[in-house]
């Protein structure tokens, strides 16, 4: 009995997170296309509820009422199977997000690293679909999908050390606290820049959306989905975006700390900070996406390869040596 | 202990039965998916006795790096041809299997030398001289460990490492001729004097441009 009540309480817990997550998801859609548009002085979509708010919800019932197309020459468990683990990897990564000091889901010592494994993971979504599709536009477009998201996770995980040296631990909410004194922006703005625009190339936005470029390979690895299992890509990328601007806000804005240390700011819920700071980025990713213009290919892997793997690497050095000659190393 | 119990079973029956299925499978892609299965439930095993660091740093570089790397090479292989020249050839058929033979019956022996000298012998395997208390994380008692004791080890190995992946860059690393690349300081720096000039053409006569 005890057993089942723990079930149920983890249950409503899980159920707490993910509800909120799944609509922020929709709303960023939203978000995302009216930043575009303003922009680009349009007036995106503003029909569909007040403000066209409502028009994520309407496009995800069009979507739930398309059919869905399995190709015949495809591999139909595969291809299955790709949309469905890309959504589960983007969703089960929030599992260790701290939204207050103490309100986490699972509140484990490698928090970091599971996130980072997680988004490694999401790799899979991507080729999987892209091979199962068995057609040429997919294949290449999950071939370079996958080439990219390898490159640049390895800067990713540098930039992750420099934080964590900073910490000395690899628990999320100990990273927020070890923030208290000052945001490791301040410190590390070079890497919060770096980690910025990896985090654009990690998640496939514009300007590296190689995978989908429209003007050379349809959709990229989705040409062959139709109907709720491209619903499924595509909320899926849009909830590791929405993972990695939470990342970025925890790794480098202070998590759910308030800006500013006094009284009645001090009152406001954590949480209230972290979806403002998480919303800032968002905006941020959005007018990188409305103003600048497509990668080649080529410059992609360099700009990766060549210019962010060594500036981080020489930051790692920088800051631990700062950290070891001034005696500012944590301990335990 | 009852869920540990369970959740310790479905992880490794998933293991083993993906073990199995790498080796049966048909499609040597299906082959890669069910070795990153194998790769991640026993990344759960090792998380559930309560190695975390370990589990989590198998995932990010067995299955987020190497596994990629292996579905890369088997998605390029062109596998229905290479099956015929492999198993079903005449000419080849009776070389390659004995050396597989050979070279699992080693693993094998050498499988059942540890296992055997970790029951046999136990006082063996206590002979460590670390001492790891429980009071910290292990992910800080591996760096304890690594970086005190066996620091030179750990860094020869790290050295290792990376003369094997500037060996294999040396390795397949040619300079082929005819390549056109382009060079972005020149692509930067060109100034618009050098790109156009400016012609006088005499009426009827036209100019060259491509001299």
């Amino acid at each position: 009995m005890e057993y089942i009540n723990q079930v149920f309480e983890e249950v409503y817990k899980i159920l707490f997170l993910l509800v909120p997550v799944l609509v922020s998801v929709a709303m960023i859609v939203w978000l995302d296309r009216r930043v575009w548009a303003f922009v680009q002085k349009r007036q995106g979509p503003n029909v569909v509820g007040p403000f066209g708010l409502l028009q994520s919800l309407a496009d995800a019932l069009k979507y739930i009422f398309k059919e869905i197309i399995i190709p015949a020459s495809s591999n139909k468990v595969i291809f299955i199977l790709a949309p469905i683990i890309t959504m589960t990897l983007a969703l089960i990564a929030w599992a260790v997000i701290p939204f207050g000091e103490g309100q986490v889901l699972a509140n484990i010592n490698v928090g970091i690293l599971y996130i980072f494994a997680v988004s490694s993971l999401g790799v899979y979504g991507i080729i999987m679909g892209g091979w199962a599709s068995n057609s040429k536009y997919p294949f290449l477009g999950s071939i370079r999908s996958a080439a990219q998201m390898v490159s640049y996770e390895v800067s990713i995980g540098i930039i992750i050390i420099n934080v964590l040296l900073c910490v000395g631990s690899l628990n999320l909410s100990d990273i927020v606290l070890a923030q208290q004194n000052i945001w490791f922006i301040i410190p590390l703005f070079p890497m919060f820049v770096i980690f910025f625009i990896s985090a654009l190339a990690e998640t496939n936005r514009p300007p590296f959306d190689l995978p989908e470029a429209e003007a050379e390979l349809v959709a990229g690895y989705q040409t062959e989905y139709s109907g709720m299992m491209y619903a499924m890509f595509w909320l899926g990328e849009y909830a590791n975006i929405l993972l990695m601007c939470a990342l970025g806000s925890i790794l480098f804005l202070g998590g759910w700390l308030s800006p500013i240390d006094l009284y009645p700011f001090n009152m406001i819920p954590g949480v209230f900070w972290l979806i403002l700071k998480i919303l800032l980025l968002f905006v941020l990713f959005a007018l990188v996406k409305a103003v600048v213009p497509r990668y080649r290919y080529d410059q992609l892997m360099r700009l990766g390869w060549k210019i962010f793997l060594p500036l981080s690497l020489t930051y790692v050095v920088l800051t631990a040596s700062y950290l070891f000659y001034f005696n500012l190393l944590p301990t335990l | 202990m009852v869920a540990h119990a369970i959740f310790f079973y479905i992880f490794s029956i998933i293991a083993v039965i993906s073990a199995i299925m790498v080796t049966v499978s048909k499609n040597t892609v299906h082959s890669v998916f069910f070795l990153i299965l194998d790769f991640i439930s026993i990344s759960c095993l090792f998380i559930m006795i309560g190695a975390e660091f370990l589990g989590m740093i198998m995932l990010i570089v067995y299955v987020g790096a190497v596994a990629v790397l292996f579905l890369f090479v088997v998605m390029m292989l062109n596998v229905a041809q290479q099956k015929n020249k492999w198993f079903n050839s005449e000419t080849t058929s009776s070389t390659h299997i004995p050396v597989g033979l050979i070279i699992s019956t080693i693993i094998f022996f050498e499988l059942i030398i540890v296992v055997g000298g970790w029951k046999y012998k136990p006082e063996l395997s206590d002979q460590n001289t670390t001492q790891i208390s429980n009071e910290i994380s292990n992910t800080h008692s591996l760096g304890q460990i690594l970086y005190t004791d066996y620091i030179h080890i750990f860094q020869i190995s790290g050295m290792i490492l990376l003369i094997a992946m500037i060996g294999a860059i040396v390795l397949t690393f040619r300079k082929r001729e005819g390549v056109k690349t382009q060079s972005y300081l020149k692509q930067i720096s060109r100034e618009r004097s050098e790109g156009i000039e400016v012609l006088e053409v005499p009426s009827n006569k036209g100019v060259k441009i491509d001299d």
